[in-house]
């Protein structure tokens, strides 16, 4: 209920955004280049009265690729006319219309009471998945540490019970803790892939519009912004015992490319079944005034047998982010729990009435 | 709007210097008038860093005197402390039933009090709620990140709107008059509280923050309070915020909805069978 209610609400504000073109055209092709990167070499990004590269706006990172290239597909770009009928079956697997009346239409319909995908701005991209590395799309083999540790954690989440046993045993977005959307590395998540960036000497902040998760990327004094306040290396280190759901994120500067660093992770948020020891590594990079190249590298040695990276893009979108406040009014979490408590109310007196016959 | 903030610029550069006398209120040291903030690159006052305030005005922003925990496990550890009060004047002019409403939501407070949800604070609180929160200053936009449940605002200083909709922070919009930060925020729900004491206001409030820097690691937080379904006329708060100048400060997560997880919804736990 919560997400139709949400929705709603941003429906409203972006209401104004691009709606995706249904036919490839001229620019549509140029888009769906995001190798674009060679045509704009010689783009400068505008500078922050600070000198930095000027990254400030709304973005989306809104895609239709998958992380991990479909099995059965073996080339690593698409063409524009293959990219395009992609999409259009992703589009359509997203939008399936029920029939008016049945038992079948109760459900979430993004397209009326939200904005999914398609109706809003989205990264268009030929290619087939966001990893470039391993080269065949596909995220690495476990360690035996790693598949170890992947076992422990199904046992515990069995323990906990099922989704509707408890708040504790439902799943995070459910439980308006985290989505996808914040990361690191910040994944598009299905619907509200919005982002806001504001810099400041010294200060890289990025708000993401699902539960207002706010990751505030300090910039190394010595290679940040030229006016970054000196404040020494002390604020560099952070104690291994500080542990966060976004971890905690270190910024630099390279050239036109601001590089970020993220460790002392919680790994109560596996992405992609990473823990603890996870250092994301996120380089971002303007490629014109309206796209940001988005380039990660997830390094877990404890979890993967090498490290992988992956590639995408954020584009320009219209702002502003309205407050997205999950938990205030998460009444979906509490009615899911009262139905499934009823419910077992319900059988129980069945079973009870049918022994008594 | 555009005209009001050129006259309202003109008029802040007129009287500027008599600006930090005319926002003190008793309680507080005077502002050195003569205090000139450092500036950012773009040429305005610089408070960017990350700020705290120092008083007991999330127990009560009335004054108060010390008493024992709501919470009774908590002992010494939960209870109250004396506060001298941050409302100028000393008491907060509510309308008779609505000072009645206040004093039942004191009563219930252990029930009623959002913070204990874990519900983003609202404004002002969020300021004061003793929590550190750091200030981004842009061109654009000066963003407010808070500790307490990742709370977020916006203050749009260019592009400014009024409030799409009614929300928990508002909608704020900013405007530079001297060396005073000015936040005209309103678009509020009526959810929030403004103190652990039951203070509430209800969604006509309309807040306007001033912050004045009158030191390198000091500033003059003013807030004026307007809510005339609650209030019989507007009022006033102030205190200062101090800048944390540890070398390694930051904000750190404080994602508190699952702290909350059991007092909310423990009652719903599947039982074990019997």
């Amino acid at each position: 209920m919560k997400r139709i209610v949400l929705g709603a609400v941003a429906a409203v504000f972006l209401a104004a955004s691009v709606p995706a073109e249904q036919t490839p055209s001229a620019q549509t092709r140029a888009a769906l280049q995001n190798r674009a990167v060679q045509n704009t070499a010689a783009y400068k990004a505008p500078r922050t009265p600070d000198g930095q590269p000027d990254l400030q706006g709304f973005w989306t990172n809104s895609t239709y690729t998958p992380l991990e290239r479909p099995d059965g597909v073996t080339k690593v770009f698409y063409t524009p006319e293959e990219a395009e009928a992609a999409i259009k079956l992703a589009i359509q697997r997203e939008s399936t219309q029920t029939e008016p009346g049945t038992t079948a239409d109760v459900h979430y319909d993004f397209s009326q009471f939200g904005l999914d995908r398609s109706q809003s701005t989205f990264v268009r991209n030929l290619r087939t998945s966001l990893i470039v590395d391993p080269p065949n799309g596909k995220i690495p083999p476990l360690t035996e540490e790693g598949k170890r540790r992947t076992a422990q954690r199904a046992e515990a989440a069995k323990k906990l019970g099922g989704r509707w046993d408890s708040a504790e045993s439902n799943q995070l977005d459910d439980r308006c803790l985290i989505m996808a959307g914040p990361g690191p590395p910040m994944m598009d998540a299905a619907y509200n892939s919005n982002y806001q960036i504001v810099q400041s000497p010294g200060v890289v902040m990025i708000l993401t519009e699902m539960i207002h998760d706010v990751r505030i990327v300090t910039l190394d004094p010595s290679t940040g912004s030229p006016r970054a306040e000196s404040r020494g290396d002390g604020r560099m280190l952070v104690d291994p015992k500080v542990r966060q759901w976004m971890g905690v994120s270190r910024g630099r500067w390279e050239g036109e490319t601001l590089v970020v660093e993220t460790t002392n992770f919680n790994g109560k948020n596996p992405f992609r079944g990473s823990d603890e020891n996870l250092k994301v590594i996120e380089r971002f990079t303007r490629l014109s005034d309206d796209t940001i190249e988005y380039k990660f590298t997830i390094d877990d040695p404890t979890m993967w047998t090498r490290p992988w990276s992956a590639e995408s893009a954020m584009k320009k979108t219209v702002g502003p982010i309205f407050e997205h406040a999950c938990h205030e009014g998460n009444f979906g979490l509490y009615n899911t729990l009262v139905g499934a408590r009823l419910e077992e109310k319900r059988q129980a007196e069945e079973a009870l009435k049918k022994g008594s016959k | 709007m555009r005209n009001r903030l050129l006259i309202g610029t003109t008029l802040a550069l007129m009287v500027g210097w008599l600006l930090p006398v005319l926002t003190n209120v008793a309680a507080q040291a005077p502002a050195s008038p003569a205090y000139r903030a450092p500036r950012t690159p773009d040429g305005k006052p610089n408070l960017n860093g990350i700020w705290q305030t120092m008083n007991t005005a999330n127990w009560n922003i009335e004054a108060h005197p010390a008493g024992p925990s709501p919470a009774r496990e908590l002992g010494a550890a939960g209870a109250v402390p004396a506060g001298l009060g941050v409302v100028d004047g000393g008491e907060i002019p509510y309308l008779p039933a609505a000072r009645k409403k206040q004093q039942e939501n004191y009563a219930n407070r252990l029930k009623l009090d959002p913070e204990i949800k874990c519900y983003l604070p609202g404004v002002p609180r969020a300021t004061y709620q003793g929590m550190p929160f750091q200030i981004i200053q842009s061109t654009k936009h000066i963003m407010l990140i808070h500790e307490f449940a990742g709370a977020v605002r916006t203050i749009y200083m260019t592009d400014q709107t009024e409030a799409p909709a009614d929300s928990w922070m508002g909608w704020s919009n900013g405007r530079w008059e001297g060396e005073t930060l000015v936040v005209d925020t309103k678009g509020f729900n009526d959810l929030s509280w403004l103190d652990r004491a039951g203070n509430f206001h209800s969604d006509a409030l309309h807040v306007v923050e001033r912050f004045t820097p009158r030191s390198p690691e000091t500033i003059t937080y003013d807030v004026t309070i307007e809510d005339p379904k609650v209030f019989s006329r507007p009022w006033k708060m102030s205190m200062p915020l101090y800048k944390h100048v540890e070398r390694n400060a930051q904000i750190l997560e404080f994602r508190c909805v699952e702290f909350v997880e059991d007092l909310l919804y423990g009652h719903l736990r599947k039982q074990p069978a019997k």
